[in-house]
């Protein structure tokens, strides 16, 4: 028997990649954030709406991963945005790989914001390094407050967390305190948004971030 | 189900290995930290699937969890978070700075000697 040590990153061939399109990225002053949650949170009536509410200050491309069908690139590009869609034919995540096929699709020159929409899943897509800036967490009050430290991984990776569909928590037993706190645990930078993507309620403070970060991310050297 | 993914990039890694040793590899020491959410029935269940009629059949993988630390900021001792009562074990502050996370490593293959 001989043992050889190897020492090396499983995930290297990505990060490689996922360096390249940030830096990519960084050349073009082109903010990139990667939204993570699972099915049914409502990233799509978010992204719709925000692009909606910002038509007239920022230019936002939206790279969409599903695992079937261009029905979210197509709500997208009715809201007016540029929108690619990749379909990971059963894959439960986007690699850099496929976000670096996306953006040569993209009209990157002429955008402020480039917003990866991952596939829906709360696991797995936050393994994966794509060359964003951050990443955002979406979690639904019907999902349940105790999804942050049922699934920490990406809470305490993101740098922002929407908790959406706010008209609804007459509805459910969802504590908005509760979420927050537990999230907070691991992660104790991380901005909360409560918002109602469908009533625009706490829509406009998330806007406001969204213009800070990419000003923010613009005077970076 | 990232497992899968993970799954092919390391049978290409092993299987490149075992061309440069010209040997058969029995077995792989993997280790990762926490936050790469890897549940190890399901990986190993991934790469035996894949590994099948290549030179990778029938090899052991070995996968070591790390936990993820953090340093705590009153009593300055570093502990591994416990994800049932995230604080610190020895003052109990929940005032702490994580340490990063363990990536995902391939440690060691182990190669079979004709």
């Amino acid at each position: 028997m001989k043992k050889i040590k190897i020492e090396k990153k499983i995930l290297s061939e990505n990060e490689k990649i996922s360096i390249a399109n940030s830096f990519y990225l960084a050349q073009k002053k082109v903010l990139c954030l990667n939204m993570i949650s699972s099915p049914g949170s409502g990233k799509t009536t978010i992204l719709s709406k925000t692009i909606q509410g910002l038509k007239n200050k920022i230019r936002i491309g939206v790279i969409e991963g599903d695992i079937q069908t261009d029905i979210d690139a197509q709500r997208i590009k009715n809201a007016g945005a540029s929108a690619i869609q990749i379909n990971t034919e059963g894959a439960c995540h986007l690699s850099a790989e496929q976000v670096s096929k996306g953006l040569k699709y993209l009209p990157v020159d002429e955008l402020d914001l480039i917003i990866i929409e991952n596939v829906g899943n709360l696991v797995c897509p936050s393994a994966f390094e794509l060359g964003e800036s951050g990443k955002i967490a979406v979690l639904s009050v019907a999902e349940g407050d105790d999804k942050p430290i049922k699934y920490p991984a990406v809470f305490a990776k993101s740098k922002a967390m929407l908790i959406n569909k706010i008209d609804l928590l007459d509805h459910v037993d969802f504590d908005i305190e509760r979420a927050g706190t537990d999230a907070r645990k691991l992660n104790k930078n991380l901005r909360i948004f409560p918002v109602s993507a469908k009533t625009g309620e706490g829509m406009e403070v998330w806007y406001n971030w969204l213009i800070e970060e990419i000003s923010g991310y613009r005077k970076t050297p | 189900m990232h497992e899968t993914t993970i799954a092919e990039y390391l049978l290409a890694q092993i299987s490149e290995e075992a061309s440069k040793q010209n040997a058969k590899p029995v077995a792989a020491k993997i280790s990762c930290g926490k936050l790469n959410a890897i549940n190890e029935d399901i990986l190993c269940f991934a790469f035996d699937a894949i590994a099948k009629k290549t030179i990778c059949e029938n090899m052991k993988l070995i996968v070591e969890q790390k936990p993820l630390r953090a340093e705590c900021k009153d009593c300055k001792k570093s502990f591994a978070i416990d994800f049932e009562s995230i604080k610190c074990p020895n003052c109990h502050s929940e005032n702490f700075e994580l340490l990063p996370d363990a990536p995902l490593m391939l440690e060691e293959i182990k190669f079979k000697m004709e």
